[in-house]
């Protein structure tokens, strides 16, 4: 690691502050991403500022057809939570997923959405699920969430508070781990509610997407024959010693047809 | 730059500083002497690092010394108690659950992790084995480490 500047904040404001008054800046929350980032020296911030210590940034939510997770909640209490196992089990499914237990045990939902690394879990549930990401500034749709590889649309400095997913009517997770590191080779979350079907994507592009067609087919039949015969094109697609894009393609059909059976199981 | 800290450490208070990149797993083994933690990988995946943060299980090369401030913190040396190995430990020699040794400390650490959260339940082989998926063992092929935990999860739920 290059040498840093670590500092606690005491609050959203004061992290903020630190943050501006910090040559290159970087929040930490559980680190699970950070430290290993660090360790490789693929980043070299001036001040790490350390979020675990701002009150009121941890807990869960339910109420009036929403789970809320405020952003520095850990995966493992997620994935416990009989809350969120009862209001949206793939959810549950999906933090208990991630990593390993010792991870699980520190990452954080919102250090997951804000670093937006293209494998990682939650990105497909804020996409999947259509939550509203809730900031220091302001709500953000999930749509317009994530841009591009490791790129969203928080702003310098700007830190997210709380993840808000609707209730819906029936959800499926189900992902294809890279056997080391558990990190998603590809990861669907398809959700129902109402006539509103959502087909999010993780692991195959550069960043979380939906995929319309598969939307569209769902809404007339939600099974999992529906979307056997949808195949995504590979030319975007992530390619790397895992997988080729060729088979990230094949294997969004193949999640998308478990994820809907388990939703519907 | 240098941060101070303090924290417990097996039932012992330490007041601490380091750089402030130092992570936790070497300032266990570096400054304090407790080399019973160990470092496999360093990235986060073999889980010889794991120790007990407030009773919890982390990975010590993946945090800061100075993110453990104000925490308990328990390594394999704060297991036994009046020279009484933990009934992890005495399971794991009964089974015979290690060869080499070397991630037997992180093993442990994990392994009394997996019987705190299914308290009060029979734990089933199945389980063990999943949950075990953060640490990896290169000699064993894990089936004495997964009857030892089996068998300790018994004694643990007993003491109860």
């Amino acid at each position: 690691m290059y040498e840093f500047t670590y500092s606690k904040a005491s609050s959203v404001d004061d992290a903020v502050d630190q943050f501006g008054a910090a040559e290159d800046g970087k929040y930490m929350s559980g680190g699970m991403t950070l430290l290993p980032t660090l360790k490789q020296r693929l980043a070299r911030p001036s001040d790490v500022i350390d979020l675990a210590q701002v009150p009121d940034m941890a807990g869960i939510e339910v109420s009036g057809g929403t789970v809320s997770i405020k952003a520095m909640t850990r995966h493992a209490v997620v994935a416990a939570s009989e809350d969120v196992r009862g209001a949206i089990p793939a959810l549950a499914k999906l933090a208990g997923g991630i990593g390993d237990p010792m991870v699980r045990n520190r990452g954080t939902i919102g250090g997951s959405i804000a670093n937006n690394d293209p494998a990682a879990d939650y990105p497909s549930s804020v996409v999947g699920l259509g939550a509203t990401i809730q900031t220091n500034k302001r709500e953000i749709a999930p749509d317009d969430f994530f841009l591009d590889l490791f790129e969203t649309a928080l702003e310098e400095g700007e830190i997210i508070t709380k993840i808000t997913y609707p209730v819906p009517d029936r959800a499926g997770y189900m992902k294809f781990p890279n056997p080391a590191s558990r990190y998603c080779i590809v990861g669907v979350m398809v959700s129902q509610k109402g006539s509103d079907v959502r087909v999010g994507v993780t692991g195959a592009g550069a960043c979380a997407f939906r995929v319309p067609e598969m939307e569209d087919a769902l809404a007339s039949s939600f099974t999992p024959d529906a979307v056997a015969d949808i195949k995504i094109p590979d030319g975007d697609l992530n390619s790397d010693i895992h997988a080729s894009s060729e088979y990230r393609a094949h294997l969004v059909t193949v999640m998308a047809k478990r994820a809907v059976a388990e939703a519907i199981a | 730059m240098s941060v101070k800290f303090s924290f417990t450490i097996n039932g012992k208070s330490v007041e601490g500083e380091s750089e402030d990149r130092t992570l936790l797993v070497q300032y266990i083994r570096e400054h304090l002497g407790l080399t019973g933690t160990h470092v496999g990988c360093d990235t986060t995946q073999c889980g010889c690092c794991t120790v007990h943060i407030n009773g919890i299980p982390m990975k010590s090369c993946t945090m800061l010394a100075v993110q453990a401030d104000g925490c308990e913190v328990t390594t394999i040396e704060g297991l036994a108690q009046d020279g009484e190995l933990h009934p992890m430990q005495a399971a794991f020699r009964e089974n015979h659950a290690l060869q080499c040794g070397f991630c037997t400390p992180g093993m442990v650490m994990s392994a009394i992790g997996i019987v705190d959260r299914h308290k009060g339940e029979k734990l089933d082989e199945k389980t063990v084995r999943h949950e075990l998926e953060g640490n990896i063992c290169r000699c064993t092929g894990y089936h004495n480490i997964v009857k030892a935990i089996l068998a300790a999860s018994e004694v643990m739920n007993e003491a109860q």
